[in-house]
């Protein structure tokens, strides 16, 4: 799950991590009226950036300087409402609908700090690199060398020595060590504790005045932990994911919109993604991916069902199912069910193999809807891909 | 021969008065496994079809010799339980449980260091020796003994794999299901090793999928120490970046963890890849043949 910038420097500035102070605004007056304690001092200025769940927004104009509240204020007005496309976002870009005005502050040096789980280690690594403001995913392609490594020991955590190591390596200013040690200690508690599964700092900014500050912040975290963070799973913008994918969820359906034209639905991740592969070898192209799970019911099958006859851009439907412990009659009765509950407007093929298929075939075939069988996986593809062709 | 389980392994099962862990415990009684016990905490004493129930894994161990077990307790709980069974000394540790949160595998992982532990999983579908012993929820009338040794990160995709080779008339010798989570117990790299060794498996298949570089550093491993013919598949080609294709670590993030590189680096070590994967049978007939 992701959430916004300022959600996720709230979360920070519990663990005892800088941030700059920011008020969240969902329309210009409210933009304005935030704005007027940063621009208090003779001088001083803030800065106005829209919330969208995406990395690349200054690039694409959505980080914006004000110096005054009316011009916080028209800065506000031009950014809500407006779709911001950038490297992240797809070409559909993504509507703004609130902008978090910031305190200014007097930039001196920008740097990057990060924390994923690394899989080959087992272990929270947490990168830095001088390149701050950059693509992190750049850096480590161009020059891997500028990006310094600490893998945590879990039952320690971030111990001082490695926080010192990093900042060092940055060339922080040895005034600042313990600024940064504290700042990067308060990272790293705070990713743990909300089971994060990715937290970047970037740019991480060290200011003028001598202070170590996240100016932006970017956090994700684990869908299999919100069970225990039901404060950070209230935080979910739901304006920010694909409504599809939303609805999905709520059956426990593992859904993902693809571009192509023919629906899919599979019993199990791994076999799902395969399916998606063979339709492509056949020369067509899969509009999702479905994962019913493998002891999927007829509930699940229905909503599946209408999830992916709902997308206009299907014109043939795969089903793929490995039946192990569940039985293919049984799913071929779901299957029954819930074409004649849904309707079928476009062709169905259907691949069933594993336990009980001469049956769960049978009824298929006995059932008068206008279902194609396969065998065999490739067979299915073929098939479904000449069915969406023709339709 | 075989790898990790066969007829004498004795397994318990942790959480075996939960429905799944009901079910299943009977489906491997059925397929022939020793279950020798069951672990729920404050039901010791109790029994499921005579199978004698525990309160701790320790109990389990002292009382019946268990030297393996199989999880299905929920998510939230499922670390614990691993840990339960390390230190009570299981050789091995089979985890069936999806969704458990990777903070807890990090831990988990560090508290095995220095432990003789094996764990398979967690979001796996377990290990089987066919016509011996069978660990987890595949359907075991799908397999068949035999020469083939197979290692996946995904469960019906290798049942799929498991039956075009059945149909085609070569058996396994062992099939592990490494789960599809991005922290786990055994790696493509473990098993390949074990296989290799094994005397009872001529020939390998692995199936990996996109997210992460495990594959990678198999193909590396086969290029040097694998010296069986090995058939490769990787799930995902089409799979968009930046998205969770259901298992917990199959993403594409960063642009690393794509397909192609995937299949790039086994091309390069000598497995023989296969794009389709209605072809995973007949490639291995033919690698056999060489």
């Amino acid at each position: 799950m992701n959430i916004h910038e300022y959600q996720a420097k709230q979360i920070l500035a519990k663990y005892g991590v800088s941030v700059p102070k920011g008020k969240i605004a969902f329309t210009p007056a409210e933009a304005e009226e935030a704005s007027r304690e940063f621009l208090a001092e003779a001088g001083s200025v803030c800065v106005v950036k829209a919330q969208i769940h995406a990395g690349g927004r200054g690039k694409a104009g959505g980080v914006k300087l004000a110096k005054s509240r009316e011009e916080a204020g028209s800065i506000a007005k031009e950014l809500l409402g407006k779709v911001l496309v950038t490297h992240q976002t797809g070409p559909a870009g993504k509507e703004v609908k609130k902008v978090y005005v910031e305190e200014g502050c007097q930039i001196a040096r920008e740097l990057y700090v990060g924390l994923v789980v690394d899989r080959s280690t087992q272990r929270v690594v947490m990168m830095a690199s001088t390149e701050g403001g950059v693509e992190i995913e750049e850096v480590a392609a161009k020059t891997p060398e500028k990006i310094l490594k600490e893998f945590i020991d879990p039952a320690v955590g971030l111990i001082p020595f490695q926080g010192r190591k990093l900042a060092f390596g940055l060339g922080i200013d040895k005034s600042l060590i313990n600024k940064a040690v504290k700042f990067m200690t308060g990272l790293y508690n705070a990713f743990v504790a909300s089971d994060a599964s990715m937290a970047e700092i970037n740019p991480l900014v060290v200011t003028k005045g001598g202070d170590i500050i996240a100016l932006d912040a970017k956090m994700s975290f684990d869908d299999n932990a919100l069970f225990r963070h039901k404060d950070i799973e209230e935080m979910r913008d739901l304006d920010e994911e694909d409504p599809k994918e939303v609805a999905a969820a709520r059956f426990n359906l593992n859904y993902v919109t693809l571009d192509g034209n023919i629906g899919c639905m599979v019993n199990g991740a791994g076999l799902a993604m395969a399916t998606m592969d063979m339709i492509k070898l056949s020369g067509g192209n899969p509009a999702n991916f479905l994962d019913v799970g493998g002891g999927a019911n007829k509930e699940q099958v229905t909503a599946a069902f209408k999830l992916i006859t709902s997308d206009p851009n299907v014109k043939g439907v795969l089903v793929n199912i490995f039946g192990g412990i569940m039985r293919c009659d049984i799913i071929a009765e779901g299957i029954m069910a819930a074409a004649k509950d849904v309707g079928l407007k476009v062709p169905l093929v259907v691949r069933l193999q594993g336990t009980n298929v001469e049956q769960g075939r049978k009824l298929l075939a006995e059932s008068g809807l206008n279902i194609i069988t396969a065998e065999n996986m490739d067979e299915a593809a073929e098939k479904a891909v000449k069915a969406a062709k023709s339709a | 021969m075989s790898i990790l389980i066969n007829k004498n392994t004795k397994v318990i099962c942790q959480g075996i008065t939960g429905e799944q862990g009901t079910f299943h415990t009977r489906q491997m009684v059925a397929y022939g496994t020793k279950m020798v016990g069951g672990v729920t905490p404050g039901k010791g004493g109790t029994n499921v079809d005579g199978i004698p129930v525990f309160d701790t894994v320790g109990d389990a161990v002292k009382k019946t010799g268990a030297n393996a077990s199989v999880i299905y307790v929920p998510a939230g709980f499922a670390a614990d339980a691993i840990m339960e069974a390390v230190d009570a000394g299981i050789e091995l540790v089979v985890c069936i449980t999806e969704g458990i949160p990777v903070i807890d595998m990090v831990k988990v992982r560090r508290f095995m260091e220095g432990k003789n532990s094996r764990l398979v999983g967690p979001n796996c579908p377990g290990v089987i020796t066919p016509d011996e012993c069978k660990i987890g929820i595949m359907p075991g009338h799908i397999h068949k003994a035999g020469r083939v040794g197979v290692v996946s990160r995904s469960g019906t995709l290798t049942y799929e794999a498991v039956d075009q080779l059945t149909r085609l008339g070569m058996g396994q010798s062992t099939c592990v299901g490494i789960g599809g989570d991005p922290v786990n117990g055994t790696n493509f790299i473990d098993v390949l090793e074990l296989f290799q060794k094994d005397s009872g498996t001529d020939a390998i298949v692995m199936i990996g999928e996109i997210g992460g570089t495990a594959e990678e550093e198999a193909a590396d491993f086969i290029r040097k120490n694998v010296k069986k013919p090995v058939v490769g598949y990787i799930a995902g080609a089409t799979a968009p970046k930046g998205k969770r294709m259901g298992h917990a670590g199959a993403i594409i993030s960063g642009g690393k963890g794509t397909a192609e590189e995937k299949f790039e680096a086994m091309q390069k070590a000598g497995i023989r890849i296969t794009r389709s994967t209605a072809e995973i049978g007949k490639s291995m007939l033919e690698a056999l043949k060489k």
